[in-house]
């Protein structure tokens, strides 16, 4: 990656657009009031978080044993399953499948973790084109950038700049941004993809250990169109995407569209369970840091995650700062969570770019404590050596300052003290604080010298 | 009943009259409340930093100033959520557990144990309360908009006591004002962003005061109001609650 500037340094050229920076946040809010909405229909929603987080922590508790589970069920029903360690192998695998059938064009549903392992330009520098099939991805593709939202790739695209890609690349009417004749475009132009390409790669929602079998959810069904058309379908997953049972499946499926876009459930749910007579189905199952994260005890929750995208919506931060400002391939709350264990130095910044407000949390269909892993991975930030010393110096001096009761009341005039001991308050136009807000203004006396004049010496 | 009454470092320093509002408060409401001087700060905003490592000398000094104490009482959803969360000490390995206990927000410590019904309070005003985040979120002051759960909140149901006073609805009830601690300079476009679209929601319903009972996100949003000349002012609950305007 050649960017290297931190999540302050892109939300503030994100700001420099307010009306745009309005408009996003009004467009992730509508969909944050929709899930709200569909989350109120059912009765018993609370319910329904804390069973889909037990039975996530169950997956997690006993994940080898699903896994052989499950890779043995699928191999049962005539998948060929591959296990990748890390990005490195699953883009090495993808391409031997490929290479072995001939294929040098593929079709590709949405997949966050193709995107984690950045198999596109992997595939691309060996030569095989790529076209994702998802209306969100192929726009960010046709636009040469990364995905800004695991469910929704293009929301940071106004309808105007996609009819301009739409125009340079697909040929519709330059200006031309009405969203319906966009989407026809865009189904012509998939169409023609669909019924040429012999591979088609997909991600997975769900892999079942009881049956082998996994669950794709898709709104347009374009995970179906590439795997039926094609000879080869490969699907790439995560191990955490485990659940034990079929029955389970009803109780994230629930929770998942409902979460992610407020509709009571995604317009395509399609189980893969084998192969077509003289087609081949493969698996390949990715740990990419996965096992690590297991094994750290106060970030294993993240492993939960079932991508649906609500902590970003609901993230007041995110919806002010763009999903790119995260430089991860999986932004918002749960991307800042995820990244520091795959780059802890790189990532180093994700995890301070937040209030803390809690939403997340409280918004998140597996009750990923989110905003309480932020705060942990501050600290594990911080003692890894990854603050800048700058602020560790002001931290440090702020401690000594506040560490002596005398100094803090002998410091004379109320405000003063303040203004010189902790940094965010200092007096100086300098201050970040001061570019766009007033200092407090100092009061006469602090509350400490007003108590000593009225209630000490009358108690005393 | 004895208050440790725990003021926050920057409540001491920019507005004692939040302190002085939560002191005479209390004291009007029949409790004994005393004012240790030498307490400086809780640690929240190193430990929110990343550096909670380092406020192991704020935590022994909190321990110190107020283990003789009934209840600890702060008008700070912040500071008090930071202290039943993180408040470690290896000097006084046995006395944590029991102050984390201890330790009340203002409002909560009126509605939950003081069980207040009624207030000899006057404030003829439309306010505008803004639920801070981990007064709300945190210590459950108020129900979120996120869970599907019945809603309660111990601050309006404290404001509903406060004769003349009219409470405006805001489009977005529960969202973050921005101030974060250090995010309010570390991530300084956000951080202000977020401020001024809190404040655009309670200028639209013609609030004439915001409150709150966290200091540090009304600080955050009266920088943001002073900047734009506004008229309308910031004031934390306690002086609502202990008004008598006429
Ligand atoms: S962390 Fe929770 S809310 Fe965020 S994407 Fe994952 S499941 Fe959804």
């Amino acid at each position: 990656m050649k960017e290297t500037k931190d999540h302050a340094a892109l939300a503030e050229a994100f700001n420099a657009d307010e009306p745009r920076v309005n408009w996003h946040d009004e467009t992730l809010w509508f969909i944050r009031q929709k899930r709200d909405k569909a989350a109120h229909t059912v009765a018993d929603w609370e319910l329904l978080r804390e069973t889909a987080s037990q039975i996530k922590h169950n997956v997690l508790s006993n994940l080898h044993d699903y896994l052989l589970q499950f890779e043995a069920n699928a191999k049962a029903n005539g998948i060929i399953v591959h296990w990748a360690a890390d990005a490195a192998e699953h883009n090495r695998i993808v391409h031997e499948i490929l290479q072995k059938h001939g294929v040098k064009q593929m079709v590709k549903s949405k997949s966050m973790l193709t995107e984690e392992c950045h198999l596109n330009d992997y595939l691309s520098e060996h030569g095989v084109e790529v076209i994702d099939s998802d209306l969100g991805e192929r726009i960010v593709q046709l636009a040469k950038e990364p995905p800004s939202h695991i469910v929704l790739p293009c929301i940071h695209k106004k309808k105007e700049e996609i009819g301009d890609l739409f125009h340079e690349h697909l040929g519709t009417p330059a200006g031309m941004a009405d969203p319906q004749v966009l989407t026809e475009a865009a189904r012509q132009h998939l169409r023609e993809t669909f019924l040429t390409r012999r591979a088609a790669l997909t991600g997975v929602n769900f892999a079942i250990a009881e049956t082998g079998e996994f669950v794709i959810c898709t709104n347009e069904g374009n995970a179906d169109m590439g795997a039926h058309l094609a000879d080869v379908h490969i699907a790439c997953m995560g191990i955490e995407k485990i659940i034990p049972e079929r029955k389970h499946l009803g109780v994230f499926l629930r929770l998942l569209a409902r979460s992610a876009t407020g509709q009571p459930i995604t317009t395509y749910s399609s189980h893969f369970k084998k192969p077509r007579e003289g087609h081949e189905l493969h698996l390949v199952l990715v740990d990419n840091g996965r096992s690590i994260q297991l094994g750290r005890e106060d970030f294993r929750n993240s492993l939960k995650c079932i991508r649906c995208g609500a902590c970003m919506n609901t993230c007041p931060v995110y919806r002010r700062s763009g999903g790119h400002s995260y430089h991860a391939a999986i932004s918002g709350p749960i991307g800042a969570i995820l990244a520091p264990n795959l780059d802890m130095k790189k990532n180093a910044d994700l995890p301070f770019a937040s209030t803390l407000c809690g939403s997340c949390s409280n918004v998140c269909p597996v009750k990923i404590d989110i905003h309480d892993q932020l705060y942990k991975w501050r600290q594990v930030i911080v003692k890894e050596g990854y603050a800048d010393t700058k602020k560790t110096l002001g931290m440090k001096a702020m401690t000594q300052a506040f560490a002596s009761p005398t100094t803090f009341q002998l410091a004379g005039k109320a405000g003063r003290w303040f203004m010189r001991h902790v940094p965010f308050a200092v007096s100086n136009k300098m201050n970040p604080w001061y570019k766009q807000r007033e200092m407090p203004a100092p009061p006469k006396e602090s509350f400490g010298e007003w108590y000593l004049k009225n209630r000490k010496k009358k108690n005393e | 009943m004895t208050v440790g009454l725990f003021i926050p470092c920057y409540v001491d320093q920019f507005y004692p009259n939040a302190a002085i509002a939560t002191l005479e408060l209390l004291e009007k409401l029949g409790v004994e409340v005393v004012y240790p001087s030498r307490q400086t700060c809780c640690g929240q905003p190193m430990a929110n930093s990343g550096f909670e490592h380092l406020t192991k000398k704020s935590n022994n000094l909190f321990i110190e100033n107020f283990r003789g104490f009934d209840y600890i009482v702060a008008p700070s959803g912040s500071c008090v959520l930071h202290m039943k969360d993180h408040l470690h000490s290896g000097k006084y390995p046995n006395e944590t557990e029991a102050m984390r206990g201890k330790v009340y927000e203002l409002t909560e410590f009126l509605t939950d144990v003081l069980k207040v019904d009624k207030l000899k309070a006057r404030f003829p005003h439309k306010v505008g309360l803004h639920q801070s985040c981990h007064g709300q979120r945190g210590l459950k002051l108020a129900q979120m908009s996120e869970l599907v759960a019945p809603a309660f909140s111990k601050p309006e149901q404290l404001l509903s006591m406060v004769d003349g006073l009219e409470l405006i609805e805001l489009t977005r009830k529960d969202e973050c004002c921005g101030f974060g601690g250090t995010f309010c300079v570390a991530e300084e476009a956000v951080s202000v962003k977020m401020g001024k679209d809190r404040v655009m929601d309670h200028l639209q319903h013609e609030a004439a005061y915001i409150t709150g009972a966290d200091m540090s996100c009304l600080m955050h949003m009266e920088g943001i109001l002073r900047r734009q000349k506004s008229n309308v002012k910031v004031v934390h609950i306690a002086e609502i609650l202990n008004a008598q305007e006429i």
